[in-house]
């Protein structure tokens, strides 16, 4: 048997079911590993007592019915977690103890999953370097000073680096899937209404979605099946009937139309990239895949409109963090100072500029030029995404236009920085599924991913499509553990 | 209208019309609240009723109470006003201690029922004033600035209540109007039980729109914005002391600035609050946490099915079958529980005194003891057996104000004080004819006095009468046979 921490969440239930391994010696192998990881600065807080209670707990009298028997997972610090400090990456949350859970991460314990702890994330969920966290930059597992992605920075290492079997993360304009991206793994982003949003802190609302990051496709569309159910407790939670997406996995794509968008092919993206896309699809050939060229002429728009719709939603939805009810709080001689003073010190600059611009495009005088624009624009993509999905069932894209860049590479240039969603953002902005997959690596020998993209509630059809293209694909992460103190 | 009706403010051979709108805000009645499941009841421990949704805690989300969209279905067929099979929550940006979420949940460009009317039974006849919209928003908590020296303190349980924002036209004109306006939406309101209308409990407020402008004017003068006035009383005054307050300015050749303002109850008259420069930015768009809200047709029409008889259409029954005058009707029906009273006390006895007891008596009472009809001393069963007693002729008119006031102590039967106190009128004409020969013995000379000539003495002979049977003689008798008697 290999390491534990180097087994799949598949090969981990299997063992537990098996009896070969007990969730309290995997529980503690994680912790173990986690103690001597430090340096990338995964976790904002463990769980590691709990959850080492909790896995004895559950040895005593497993069910090894359950879909996650004692397996120890670590979440992105978005989800509350009832009686774990849940902060967001913020300053302004940084002594929050939330007195509930949300719906995602019950879904996880109920199927006898472990919480470890809370993964580090770039602020609110806003960036795409986990470098705007309150708690520090995290380091990819894959290489020194190299950013692991954002916003779902610290689970996209985490799991690289073998600190959590699977995680969760959310994806607003890609959060799940550039990071993933970066680091080698697999994460998905579902269809928007697929997973309820209760209890995970919220960014953009009309574009935020939890989902699986893994490191592999089989352990994805495990994971997916526990997570994605219809929650009274959101209203745009969609109520449809979900697939067992494990046992449904099937990597049989043989006649599948894929479609291969014309505008993905962006201005100066490195020829690494170019080439990952034509193995791409070449290796969906080999399975049997159609190949289709397809246009989605508002590919353009995408950016601009995200960049407007998002902050819009966000400048709201942190309005609460006022000072009065939870979190720091620093006092003024009245209420407007306490306001200003509280969120000016409570929050970081990236969220503090997306509030101004979603202030802005609100305002009125603005608001038909901008926020009413951009939900124009927003039908078109999605128009786009159903015109092509009448000729194809699945669309492949690169999943980034670049790899995994330095730490404060792009901190101070933030248009360079958002640029690196746009393959995406659009996904988001139309609600459909998106999954990105290790397909290859740079000149540098970092990661690089591909981007297959579904019909609403296809879910089965692009995990599918991702096992048999991972198959032929046969990519090996090369992380060296260079991150490991004794 | 005539045109003495007019309510009209005049200076120096000018007369100025007021024109007032007004946006009521009235509390959905409900059990729970707009976006979640704590309760409305009113009252309670401060912060006590509040969740972690009307607290606004990260990852909340607000899930619609669909009693709610009916109870604001309901109210817009009250007010025969359009539903509108589509409409939109969104969110009205702005900070404050007690809005926990930094927004209110709102509906702005598309509201849930569109136009409507609302009859006024004025002196002169009946007025029709407009409906403009009603939408649905969630109240904010409460910022309580007087307990503590150093901070303000707030209390969220009113957070994220249902309101109904019923917006008028401008259609008003008068203080009079607008306490008739008033009192009828309510009036509707409570026949729907979909807003209790307790002004002291805050569930029925209001901001007055108040222009003026000169008498034959079709264009509309700039109109100021009274904040949330909590009587009717209070509205009456703003709206005098407001015209007042824009006419002066006219006169002095000023111009009125568009700006919201607050009143001052003791002072009595308005102050700037912000104006139309400062006014806030409310950024509203659609909340992206609650789908559009669609209403079938379905819906609709189960709703219209079971609205109850309202009071325009009660009104008419009242009239057509009962046979009551206009203005009778008009006080019967102004508020359910008086309606409902009468249909009680009419199941069992003569419409015309119920109708003359309940508005004469029973309502002097009531006035005078402050208190709803719902806490009648008199039960409307034990009131219908005195009014048959009167009808019977077991008493008179006159007896029965005596019963009347005994049966105030602690709703007392009235045949039992008749019978106890031997109320009961004397009817038996011979010995009506016995007293009645008792007093023309004893008043010889009247009766000499009246032969010649001198009616008036008629009712003394009565009084003498009357007083002979120690006010039980049955008047109409006592009055027969008096005139049998003395012209014979």
């Amino acid at each position: 048997m290999s390491d534990i921490t180097s087994q799949s969440l598949f090969e981990l239930t299997s063992n537990i079911k098996e009896k070969k391994l007990s969730s309290e010696e995997i529980t503690k192998a994680f912790i173990s590993r986690a103690e001597k990881s430090k340096k990338l600065n995964v976790y904002v807080t463990d769980n590691f007592e709990k959850a080492i209670d909790q896995s004895k707990k559950f040895d005593s009298n497993p069910n090894l019915d359950s879909k996650l028997p004692g397996i120890p997972i670590a979440v992105k610090d978005l989800f509350c977690t009832n009686g774990v400090r849940t902060t967001a990456g913020s300053k302004i949350l940084n002594n929050f103890v939330p007195t509930y859970e949300s719906t995602v991460t019950q879904n996880l314990w109920s199927q006898g999953a472990i919480l470890l702890g809370k993964l580090n994330c770039d602020e609110f969920a806003m960036g795409s370097s986990n470098e705007t966290s309150f708690f520090g930059n995290v380091q990819n597992p894959v290489g020194e000073n190299l950013v692991p992605g954002g916003s779902s920075g610290g689970s996209s290492a985490a799991v690289a680096a073998n600190l959590t079997p699977v995680t969760i993360g959310t994806d607003t304009g890609g959060s799940i899937r550039q990071p993933a991206s970066f680091t080698g793994t697999v994460g998905l982003k579902p269809t928007y209404g697929s997973c309820s949003r209760y209890g995970i802190v919220a960014f953009a609302s009309s574009l935020d979605q939890a989902g699986p990051m893994t490191k592999n496709v089989r352990d994805c569309s495990m994971l997916l099946e526990v997570i994605s159910s219809f929650d009274q407790k959101d209203s745009t939670s969609i109520d449809y009937k979900r697939n067992y997406y494990s046992k449904e996995l099937s990597k049989d794509i043989k006649g599948k139309k894929i479609g291969i968008p014309k505008e993905y092919r962006v201005d100066n993206m490195p020829d690494e990239i170019e080439q990952l896309w034509k193995n791409g699809i070449s290796y969906a050939k080999d399975c049997g895949a159609e190949i289709i060229d397809i246009s989605l002429p508002h590919t353009n728009y995408a950016l601009p409109t995200y960049y407007i719709v998002a902050p819009a939603e966000a400048s709201s939805n942190l309005a609460r963090y006022d000072g009065v009810k939870y979190g720091f709080r620093s006092p003024g001689q009245n209420l407007i100072e306490m306001y200003e003073k509280t969120r000016s010190e409570g929050f970081g600059d990236e969220v503090k500029r997306r509030i101004m611009i979603g202030t802005y495009v609100l305002s009125s005088g603005y608001y038909d030029a901008y926020y009413l624009k951009a939900q124009k624009v927003r039908q078109l993509i999605k128009k786009d995404f159903d015109d092509a999905f009448s000729k194809v069932d699945a669309i492949l894209t690169p999943s980034t236009p670049s790899s995994a860049f330095k730490i404060g590479e792009k901190t101070n240039d933030p248009v360079s920085m958002y640029l690196n969603d746009i393959f995406t953002v659009p996904i988001n902005l139309a609600g459909l599924p998106g999954i990105s997959i290790p397909a290859g690596k740079d000149k540098n020998n970092y990661p690089l991913g591909l981007q297959v993209i579904g019909k609403p509630f296809d879910e089965q059809n692009i995990l599918n499509i991702s096992y048999a293209l991972e198959d032929k694909i046969n990519f090996k992460n090369d992380i060296s553990d260079w991150w490991l103190s004794e | 209208m005539s045109k003495n009706s007019e309510y009209l403010i005049e200076r120096e051979n000018k007369q100025y019309e007021v024109i007032i709108g007004l946006e009521v805000h009235a509390q959905v009645t409900s059990e729970s609240k707009l976006f979640s499941q704590s309760s409305t009841k009113f009252g309670a421990e401060p912060n006590t009723q509040v969740s972690l949704v009307d607290a606004a805690f990260p990852g909340m989300l607000p899930v619609i109470n669909e009693f709610c969209i009916e109870q604001a279905i309901k109210t817009g067929i009250g007010l025969k006003a359009k539903i509108n099979k589509k409409s939109v929550f969104d969110r009205k940006n702005y900070f404050y201690a007690d809005l926990p979420q930094g927004y209110q949940i709102s509906q702005y460009k598309y509201p849930i029922v569109g136009e409507g009317k609302v009859i006024l039974d004025m002196p002169n006849g009946q007025k029709e004033i407009g409906i403009e919209r009603l939408h649905l928003e969630q109240d904010a908590g409460k910022s309580i600035h007087d307990i503590d020296p150093n901070n303000t303190l707030v209390d969220l349980n009113r957070s994220g209540v249902a309101l109904m924002e019923i917006v008028s036209k401008p259609d008003l004109r008068s203080p009079d109007e607008v306490n008739v306006y008033i009192k009828k939406l309510r009036s509707i309101m409570r026949y729907l039980g979909t807003c209790d209308g307790n002004m002291q409990e805050g569930s029925l407020r209001a901001d007055v729109n108040v222009s003026v402008r000169l008498k034959g004017e079709t264009e509309f003068g700039t109109r100021c914005e009274i904040k949330n006035v909590n009587s009717i009383k209070f509205m009456q005054m703003a709206i005098i002391s407001e015209a007042n307050r824009q006419i002066d300015l006219l006169e002095e050749g000023k111009e009125i600035d568009q700006e919201t303002r607050l009143f001052d109850t003791k002072r009595n008259e308005t102050r700037s609050m912000r104006s139309k420069e400062d006014a806030h930015d409310y950024r509203y768009f659609p909340d992206p946490d609650l789908l559009p809200l669609e209403i079938s047709q379905e819906l609709i029409e189960k709703i219209t099915s079971d609205i109850p008889e309202l009071p325009d259409e009660k009104k008419k029954r009242f009239i057509d079958k009962f046979n009551l005058s206009p203005y009778e009707a008009t006080i019967l029906v102004s508020d359910i529980e008086t309606s409902n009273f009468f249909e009680e006390v009419i199941k069992n006895s003569d419409v015309k005194l119920a109708t003359n007891w309940i508005t004469g008596e029973l309502f002097a009472v009531l006035n005078e003891k402050n208190l709803e009809i719902s806490q009648s001393p008199v039960s409307a069963k034990n009131l219908s057996k005195l009014i048959n007693l009167i009808k019977d002729g077991t008493i008179s008119g006159k007896i029965a104000k005596t019963v009347f006031e005994q049966m105030i102590d602690g709703d007392q039967d009235p045949l039992i004080i008749v019978k106890e106190k031997g109320l009961k009128q004397e009817s038996d004409p011979k010995a009506i004819e016995e007293l009645i020969n008792k007093v023309i013995e004893n008043n010889s000379d009247k009766v000499a006095e009246y032969k010649s000539g001198k009616d008036k003495l008629f009712g003394f002979f009565v009084g003498q009468a009357m007083k002979e049977s120690k006010g039980k003689g049955n008047p109409q008798l006592i009055n027969k046979i008096l005139k049998e008697k003395l012209n014979g």
